[in-house]
């Protein structure tokens, strides 16, 4: 499967269901929320994603985060255009507070869509939206066929 | 402590974390400030099923890991550290069903922080997958 094929599934499936589909993120245990009105993924606590005693391991939040950036960013393209390469170039993380042994969840937000570069935002939290663990930066180049 | 002695207790140490042992991540030396870990391909750090190719999200945990020990491995004695920032610029996509080698160094310690720089690869550094730079927060500073 390429990220095509899986932007292309993901977006039929339209809810980000598909994110199961991915190695990496079932490795992370990662799942979309399926409740309410806005995307978002949970990654359950399990001991794999522990780093420190008592604290989850960085990368396994900025894992988490930039999967949230790519299906946030696949839900929203166009759907009456064929999907481009989606390549993520420059990812920077921010930890702000410590990931406890408890669910984490992530959404992302666009801040600007653009023919060939998106630019957006991760948040990651796990008690509270307004009190976020860490948050991503993420500036992903759009590869389209050339027409 | 030299060298040897260091690499087998950081080896030892590492096999504890079980998120970098979910990764495959593991010790390979350290020489000149420079940390090297080795990232071992795994069909379960793959971006999509079937390519072989290892996600970008397993790049940055093997890279913070990688920092984290360069910081570590400076210090005088033993002491919590968290990371403050990390960017990573992906230079092109690594090849499939291959090992990752994260490489950092710490170039510069302050009384409360730890500044970083490194860059994961495969075959060569000179022809690296991807470039990081991060910040480290030391204990007493808030």
């Amino acid at each position: 499967m390429t990220t095509l094929e899986w932007a292309n599934e993901l977006r039929r499936s339209g809810r980000g269901e598909r994110i199961e589909s991915l190695p990496y993120a079932v490795m992370l245990g990662v799942i979309a929320d399926h409740d309410g009105s806005d995307f978002k993924l949970i990654m359950p606590y399990r001991e794999s994603l522990i780093g420190s005693p008592g604290r989850l391991h960085g990368g396994a939040i900025a894992g988490l985060l930039e999967l949230a950036a790519l299906s946030t960013l696949v839900l929203a393209l166009p759907e009456d255009e064929p999907l481009p390469e989606i390549k993520p170039v420059t990812v920077t993380v921010d930890f702000m507070r410590e990931g406890g042994m408890r669910d984490t969840f992530a959404a992302a937000t666009i801040t600007r869509l653009g023919r060939r570069i998106a630019n957006l935002r991760a948040v990651a939290w796990q008690y509270d939206y307004s009190r976020p663990i860490a948050a991503a930066n993420l500036n992903i180049v759009l590869a389209r066929a050339a027409t | 402590m030299n060298e040897a002695v260091r690499t087998s207790l950081m080896g030892r140490a590492l096999d504890h974390v079980p998120h970098m042992r979910a990764l495959g991540i593991s010790f390979r030396g350290i020489e000149d400030g420079w940390v090297e870990l080795e990232m071992a391909y795994s069909p379960d750090l793959v971006a999509y099923p079937d390519s072989g190719v290892i996600a970008n999200g397993a790049i940055f945990a093997l890279m913070d890991s990688t920092a984290g020990i360069a910081v570590v491995a400076g210090l005088r004695q033993s002491m919590p550290i968290a990371t403050i920032d990390m960017r990573l610029d992906y230079l092109h996509p690594p090849a499939p069903f291959e090992r990752l080698i994260g490489r950092a160094q710490c170039y510069k310690y302050t009384r409360s922080m730890a500044f970083v720089r490194g860059l994961a690869y495969q075959d060569s550094i000179d022809h690296p997958v991807a470039n990081m730079v991060g910040s480290f927060v030391l204990p007493g500073a808030s």
